[in-house]
């Protein structure tokens, strides 16, 4: 067998310094290498005493980074080496800082963990709409680069749904990190993205405490565990975690995956907007569950049920979020329930979809008006009341609906910016009357559909209506 | 080396010769039909005409139970309509397609084998075969155990030599499984890829031709709704 060391060469590739050892493979720099792109080496730790594992998991991180198209959420696969004689893999080296930086400073401020739990769910949420489930996320396989995005790294475990999964019944035990897995991958199930939304949930909490929901599972029975017991609520740890961001890890780290946020971008859009995040009994959550409610769940844990795949995504991917855009001024008039019609017939058409409701005003003047509805605050406050009108008569349960007030001089923008940074998969707006005089600029509805990153309906109300 | 296969075929000249072009459309210069080229169909004639002169030219092609049913050999594992339409075949058989048909080489005798047998029995990296008319993908995990896996069609698989596996490549002549379009697959054999596909054809018209060829209206249907 070849050894890998700084300076040998592999392939016609030389190999420079380990940048990591895991327990499956080594990583090395490239030196040399004439093309743009930095490179890296990953070496499948092969011989005496690996296991068996690492190889499929080399076949598998080839199998799914090579059907994934070039994205910045994770490292771009350059070649391979055939697996019978020479396995490795040339990637794209991500210059950037991993997640466990931070994990090792925690407890982190709830904005800090706000801005890197979003981008990584945003990240999560491009690799669930392609068919791929992560399945391995710890803090030492999420790097953000300087521009703020997430990179997810290690396909090793990843599951595609369009490949065979070369990993499902090689494995007595539970494969993964131990510390972030889900409760349906304890049990063998590889097919969910949800578990990803739970290992986002775990990475989330131990930023936030500074701790791991639980713990660090030595055995099969302790690994058990998470199948019936919650972990202590984040606020009990460390009570200056907001009630909103205590919301959102116990949200992503429920045992039933059903229960769980349906999209990773769902919980990207929560996030960032915390004053939008609806608070149920998880945010005020004190102690552990009681006795007798924890003796019965251990009870069902004996028989436990993971809740059944989804089916693959298709290209809006689960649970859509949709943005209803509501001009300022509008008032109760034919668009307004033209829009209202509209929204609910994407309602029926998925029943797990949010809809963001959104009015772009320009800034008030700091100071204001003598009265208070021409203060900043009271003009803002009359948008919100607006837009809740409209929403109303949806009858939307309350965590479904956000209401958020945009203030720019530039609605077109502000609209389009708002969307791509939330992953809207739909936006609604009203649109001209048909037969309105043509207009020498196109209007706003027109440049939004032009610019948005995502499908977007124009609403209108019948002429002469 | 691109290796096209096609199973179960079952006398339907619009599919076949659909999925044929479509295979050469993207490069495939060798040809597999996997048994079962008669039966069902209205164009028993003209497919095995296609298929001898594919089989001139290099082509590998097996027998099915329907196809030695047309010759003759008694089979009781056919349905009623199966054996009807045999029946009706051998009529339109000539002397050169009964002798095309009587020299090739038998499937594997027993169709009941488990997956894990055939991938044992045959020591090879790749088996194709048919009669089961859903295309589905067997893999041998390490621990020696076959792993089903339904493709998606279209999306090339890589299937490594250093693992053992048995492709039923779905019928081209008659799917159903409630979709009505046909099935193939490609190997790509230098870059070790596997791409099943299905292709919708002019059903109707092969529908049409077993309603005038007198057939049992049920294998009409089956062609127009793919179950």
């Amino acid at each position: 067998m070849q050894a890998f060391v700084p300076g040998s060469e592999v392939d016609g590739f030389r190999l420079g310094e380990v940048i990591h050892i895991g327990s499956m493979a080594t990583i090395y720099r490239l030196t040399g290498s004439d093309g743009p792109l930095p490179l890296v080496m990953k070496i499948p730790r092969l011989g005496p005493g690996e296991r068996a594992v690492n190889v499929i998991a080399f076949e598998q991180c080839r199998m799914v980074l090579g059907a994934l198209p070039q994205s910045p959420h994770h490292p771009t696969l350059v070649t391979f080496g055939d697996v019978e004689t020479t396995p490795y893999l040339v990637m794209e080296y991500i210059d950037g800082v991993r997640l466990d930086g931070w994990v090792h400073e925690a407890p982190v401020g709830a904005d800090e963990i706000a801005r890197l739990g979003s981008a990584l769910a945003l990240s999560l949420h491009d690799l669930h709409r392609q068919g791929v489930a992560h399945l391995d996320l710890k803090p030492t396989n999420v790097l953000y680069r300087t521009t703020g995005e997430a990179v997810l790294v290690d396909f090793g475990l990843a599951h595609h749904g369009y490949y065979p999964d070369l990993l499902a019944e090689e494995l007595r035990y539970p494969v993964g990190n131990w510390v972030y897995m889900a409760p349906e991958q304890v049990v063998g199930i590889r097919c969910d993205p949800r578990s990803d939304i739970y290992a986002l949930g775990a990475m989330l909490y131990q930023l936030a405490t500074g701790r791991l929901p639980f713990g660090n599972p030595e055995t099969k029975a302790q690994l058990r565990q998470r199948l019936y017991r919650e972990p202590i609520p984040p606020r009990s740890v460390f009570p200056e975690t907001p009630d909103w961001l205590q919301e959102i890890i116990l949200h992503c780290l429920e045992i039933d995956a059903r229960n769980r946020y349906a999209s990773a971008a769902e919980v990207a859009f929560d996030l960032a907007n915390p004053s939008q995040v609806t608070l149920t009994e998880r945010a005020s959550r004190g102690r552990r569950s009681k006795l007798a409610m924890l003796a019965r769940r251990w009870l069902r844990s004996r028989n436990f049920e993971p809740a059944p795949c989804p089916p693959a995504s298709d290209h809006t991917g689960p649970a859509p979020i949709i943005l209803v855009a509501i001009a300022p001024g509008q008032v109760e008039d034919a668009l307004f329930e033209a829009l209202q019609d509209a929204a609910r017939r994407l309602i029926a058409a998925d029943d797990r979809c949010r809809i963001a409701c959104v009015t772009a005003v320009p800034p008030a003047a700091t100071l204001g008006g003598r009265r208070y509805e021409e203060t900043a605050t009271g003009r803002h406050i009359k948008h919100l009341v607006n837009l809740r009108r409209w929403a109303k008569p949806l009858q939307l349960a309350e965590e479904r609906v956000t209401y958020h007030v945009l203030e720019s001089d530039k609605p077109v923008a502000a609209l389009v910016d708002y969307a791509t940074m939330n992953d809207v998969d739909h936006v609604l707006m009203g649109g001209p009357k048909a037969g309105a005089p043509a207009r020498l600029f196109p209007g706003v509805s027109a440049q939004v559909a032009s610019l948005a990153p995502c499908s977007v309906t124009v609403v209108r109300s019948r002429a002469g209506n | 080396m691109k290796l096209a296969l096609f199973a179960d075929i079952h006398s339907n000249l619009e599919a076949i010769t659909t999925c044929l072009s479509h295979a050469k459309a993207l490069g495939a210069d060798r040809f597999a039909f996997l048994g079962d080229l008669v039966g069902y169909g209205a164009d028993p004639v003209a497919v095995l005409d296609l298929i001898e002169e594919h089989a001139a030219d290099g082509a590998v092609v097996v027998l099915g139970n329907h196809d030695a049913a047309a010759l003759g050999r008694p089979d009781d594992t056919l349905s009623s309509h199966a054996r009807l339409t045999i029946v009706w075949t051998q009529a339109q058989l000539g002397e050169k397609q009964r002798a095309f048909l009587a020299g090739l080489p038998l499937s594997v005798p027993d169709d009941d084998m488990e997956a894990e047998d055939s991938i044992r029995a045959a020591n090879t990296s790749y088996i194709f075969c048919g009669h089961v008319h859903e295309q589905k993908l067997f893999y041998m995990g390490a621990d020696g155990h076959p792993l089903p896996f339904r493709p998606v069609p279209g999306t090339p698989i890589p299937t490594g030599k250093h693992r053992q596996w048995l492709a039923i490549v779905g019928s081209a002549g008659q799917p159903r499984d409630r979709n009505n379009k046909a099935c193939y697959a490609l190997a790509d054999l230098e870059r070790s890829r596997l791409t099943f596909f299905r292709i919708p054809y002019d059903f109707a018209l092969a529908a049409h031709k077993v309603r005038s060829a007198g057939l049992p209206e049920r294998i009409a249907l089956r062609l127009e709704r793919g179950a």
